[in-house]
């Protein structure tokens, strides 16, 4: 089995947790014995290629030997990113529109024809139209390598269309990953119907979805309308090769309560902020300490300073690397309180370093996590108690501190890897 | 009765805190950035303290001892000056033996201490008077509290310290119809006098003198000169930070060539004559009571404490520090006292306000930090140290 695998990052130089769930996947795969080609807009050369071949889609040239434009962008149907917005017009003048932005779309195509096109593979103000050209670019290279894979994966709304157009142009399956959803980004009333449409595209035109949850799979089921049948969980693992838990000193003397990962709505922040008011109120030996940014770190600090706790409640600002595990290594709890979490990685990551960890109900790891206490993220009186109880009661912390790092070591990407493979069986 | 014009210059410099990371609590007691506090020390130095007090001191010498002028020098600048710049400490005596300059009472930290505690703000004022006696050999009478805070019970509370006279702002809300130019009194305590600050009059110096798109630029010598014979009443308060000069504004505005001039052109006006503030109190009778009951500033449009406490981060950080005060007294400890009081610094709590709109301006002009919240966390962690050397220290105290 062959796979051409369209990703947007890949470690070491990784933004988000994309990047690394895609190099756990190849390399399973590897193990499962599934060759990989992986196309990422911009790889730097550093990657690690033991387990795949990378194509840098910066080095490719849109060249399309056989097809006339016109072929092409019909199969390719690639979106021109300015025309978004087409106000309300008779049939006439909206082909009349149709005709106009498809002449646009030709040139456009012609300036670009034998170009190579530098992506910046980050998510900067131009993310619409590098995922544009990275679906052109990605329908080159599935031609060019015709011979070397039998299907099709694309993971995340990004890499949809590239994975459409490979379909379109080579026949072969498309399998697409859905790691999150716009659903898990906001509310439906802010949502961008430009990442929306792209999602349920690629959803509508591939073969097999695979989703990183059962939580994942009832959102493209019942918010993308999926057919139920196309859609497969294979839930997340987490490479541990490698590491070593830190041993840090600690400076305070009290226990630590971390919440860990980007400050926004979606992680639920303010239930946080008002467990550890709670808990704060029955004991004073307790610091709690939100690391990371967002846009409601502000909001947040306002919060507690609002509820007189902010000699107990403290922020780090976005940490990295080493950062990371001293803070887990300075952590007696963890906690993710996230309103909407596809998956959720950190309390694995947590629970690895030995800290006994509190989900919501409402993220996809809870369905594997066994030894994480659970809780809906909105009951803060719950979150406390558990907070409270895995304080006070060692015999408690102990029991979820052994049984949880035993049980994420036991999450392997070979496992998940296999499932995968199952899914590719399956279309080809 | 010739008018008086009493010149009084705010000197203070804040110890501003190191990048202080919630990994160096309770590991790491250093909570001082001395690399930046002696960077704009000499820089402030170099293009204020020592240009002005050249100035100041040759103008007292040409008119012959009918130039005055008063200082308050918070405890935090001169202990940088000892630290970085002893040679500002030596030219501030030059100026103290000339018999014409007055040095203010002030809190040595230049703390908020008189609105929640007497009892730190009587040390504070004490252990300031030391210092400027030792350094000075003058023992100060007359009160001026940070920013110029004042209020009715403020105002009773440093009677009760031995004081006579203290200085505040004539802020529009309080005066009403009442000119700033007289003397007033204490409304609890009547045996207190006031002097206001003529804040159109000093904010002409201190804020307009460089701006060339106010209708009064280029302001020159006779013009200022002009307008205090013109004003009514028996004072003329011009208040204002020292810095202001070569500092807030540079030399090449032409603001030290002003003050260079200012005195004897001042003195060429028969109407006109310098005073010191102490002078002043004991000339001048108050024209009435003024009444005071929330206390008023110097700062921003709103001349009231929402600069350092008008949102709830700086509210909860006020809190939790002067939550100590009890905690301090008991252990006595000469280290930990210390910290306090430089944790006490109005300018911590300043750097946190979020009032972006109308003054925001000059807020980020003096902040180290690129936000309130930056300020806000930095200064919580090195506060939450602060704590658990406190608590440490307690228990084993008992």
């Amino acid at each position: 089995m062959r796979v051409l695998m369209f990703g947007w990052e890949f470690p070491p130089h990784i933004a988000g947790g994309l990047g690394t769930a895609c190099e756990g996947i190849v390399k399973g795969l590897a193990a499962n014995g599934v060759e990989t080609l992986f196309v990422m807009p911009s790889a730097s050369g550093d990657e690690d290629q033991s387990a795949t071949t990378i194509i840098n889609a910066s080095d490719v040239s849109v060249d399309v030997q056989s097809n006339t434009v016109d072929e092409f962008l019909d199969k390719v149907k690639f979106i021109h990113i300015d025309s978004d917005l087409i106000p309300y017009v008779g049939p006439e003048e909206f082909s009349n529109v149709l005709e106009e932005e498809r002449r646009r779309q030709v040139k456009d195509f012609r300036i670009q024809y034998g170009q190579k096109y530098k992506f910046s593979g980050k998510y900067g103000s131009n993310l619409m139209e590098e995922v544009a050209r990275y679906a052109m670019v990605g329908g080159t290279i599935a031609l060019q390598n015709n011979d070397r894979f039998d299907v099709i994966h694309a993971h995340d709304w990004l890499t949809y269309l590239a994975g459409i157009a490979a379909k379109e142009l080579t026949g072969k399956p498309l399998v697409v990953h859905v790691h999150a959803t716009s659903y898990d980004r906001g509310d439906e009333k802010h949502m961008d119907t430009r990442v929306l449409d792209i999602e349920k595209r690629g959803m509508m035109a591939a073969d097999k979805v695979i989703t990183v949850s059962d939580l994942t799979r009832n959102i493209v089921i019942n918010k993308y309308g999926i057919d139920p049948a196309k859609v497969v969980t294979v839930h997340n693992a987490v490479d541990f090769s490698g590491r070593e838990n830190l041993m840090v000193e600690r400076g305070v003397k009290d226990k630590v309560v971390t919440f860990l990962g980007r400050i926004t709505f979606q992680k639920g922040p303010e239930y946080f902020i008002e467990a550890a008011a709670k808990v704060l109120k029955r004991t004073k030996n307790v610091r709690f300490v939100m690391a990371g940014s967002g846009d409601m770190m502000n909001r947040a600090i306002r919060q507690v300073a609002r509820m007189g706790i902010s000699d107990r409640f403290h922020f780090t600002g976005f940490l990295r690397g080493a950062d990371v595990q001293k803070m887990f290594a300075l952590s007696d709890v963890y906690i993710m309180p996230s309103v909407s979490e596809p998956f959720g990685i950190s309390p694995l990551e947590a629970m690895r370093s030995n800290v006994p960890s509190i989900i919501s109900h409402q993220s996809g790891a809870a369905e594997v996590l066994k030894y994480a206490f659970k809780v809906d993220f909105w009951d803060v009186d719950a979150m406390a108690d558990d907070i409270y109880a895995l304080l006070q009661y060692p015999a408690l912390s102990e029991f979820a501190a052994k049984q949880g790092y035993e049980e994420v070591n036991a999450l392997k990407w070979n496992n998940a890897a296999a499932k995968m493979k199952q899914v590719y069986e399956s279309v080809v | 009765m010739k008018k008086s014009v009493c010149l009084y210059f705010q000197v203070h410099q804040p110890t501003r805190l190191r990048l202080y990371r919630f990994f160096d609590i309770g590991k790491d007691s250093h909570y001082y950035d001395q690399f930046i506090n002696r960077t704009i020390l000499r820089r402030i130095v170099q293009n204020c303290y020592l240009p002005m007090n050249e100035i100041l001191l040759q103008s007292i010498k040409e008119c012959k001892g009918k130039f005055k002028v008063a200082f308050s020098i918070s405890g935090s600048a001169l202990e940088q000056f000892e630290r970085f710049a002893p040679e500002v400490i030596d030219s501030f005596r030059d100026l103290a033996a000339t018999g014409c300059v007055e040095f203010l009472s002030e809190t040595y930290y230049h703390s908020l201490a008189s609105l929640r505690s007497p009892a730190e703000f009587k040390l504070q004022v004490s252990k300031h008077k030391d210092l400027i006696k030792k350094l000075f050999g003058v023992e100060p009478v007359t009160f001026r509290n940070t920013e110029l805070i004042y209020s009715d019970e403020i105002g009773s509370m440093v009677y009760d310290l031995g004081f006579n006279l203290m200085l505040t702002e004539g802020a529009r809300h309080i005066m009403g119809w009442k000119s700033s130019n007289y003397m007033y009194s204490n409304d609890i305590q009547p045996k207190l006098k006031l002097l206001l600050r003529n804040y159109p009059l000093s904010d002409d110096i201190a804020f307009r003198f460089s701006n060339k798109d106010w209708s009064e630029w280029p302001l020159t010598v006779e013009k200022y000169a002009d307008w205090l014979s013109q004003a009514e009443g028996d004072i003329v308060n011009l208040f204002m930070d020292y810095e202001t000069f070569g500092e807030h504004q540079s030399a090449d505005t032409g603001i030290l060539d002003f003050m260079r001039y200012l005195p004897a052109e001042i003195l060429k006006r028969s109407d006109l004559k310098f005073v010191t503030p102490a002078e002043a109190g004991k000339k001048l009778k108050p024209a009435s009571t003024l009444s005071v009951p929330q206390p008023i500033s110097w700062a921003d449009e709103e001349r009231d404490l929402s600069a350092w406490l008008g949102n709830e981060l700086q509210q909860d950080a006020f809190n939790k520090l002067y939550g100590l005060t009890e905690k301090l007294s008991i252990l006595n400890d000469g280290t930990l006292w210390a910290d306090f009081g430089h944790l006490q610094e109005s300018d911590h709590l300043y750097y946190m306000c979020t009032k972006f709109f109308s003054d925001g301006e000059i807020h980020r002009r003096f902040n180290p930090y690129d936000t309130p919240y930056e300020a806000f966390i930095n200064y919580m962690n090195v506060l939450s140290d602060f704590i658990i050397r406190v608590n440490d220290a307690l228990a084993e105290k008992q």
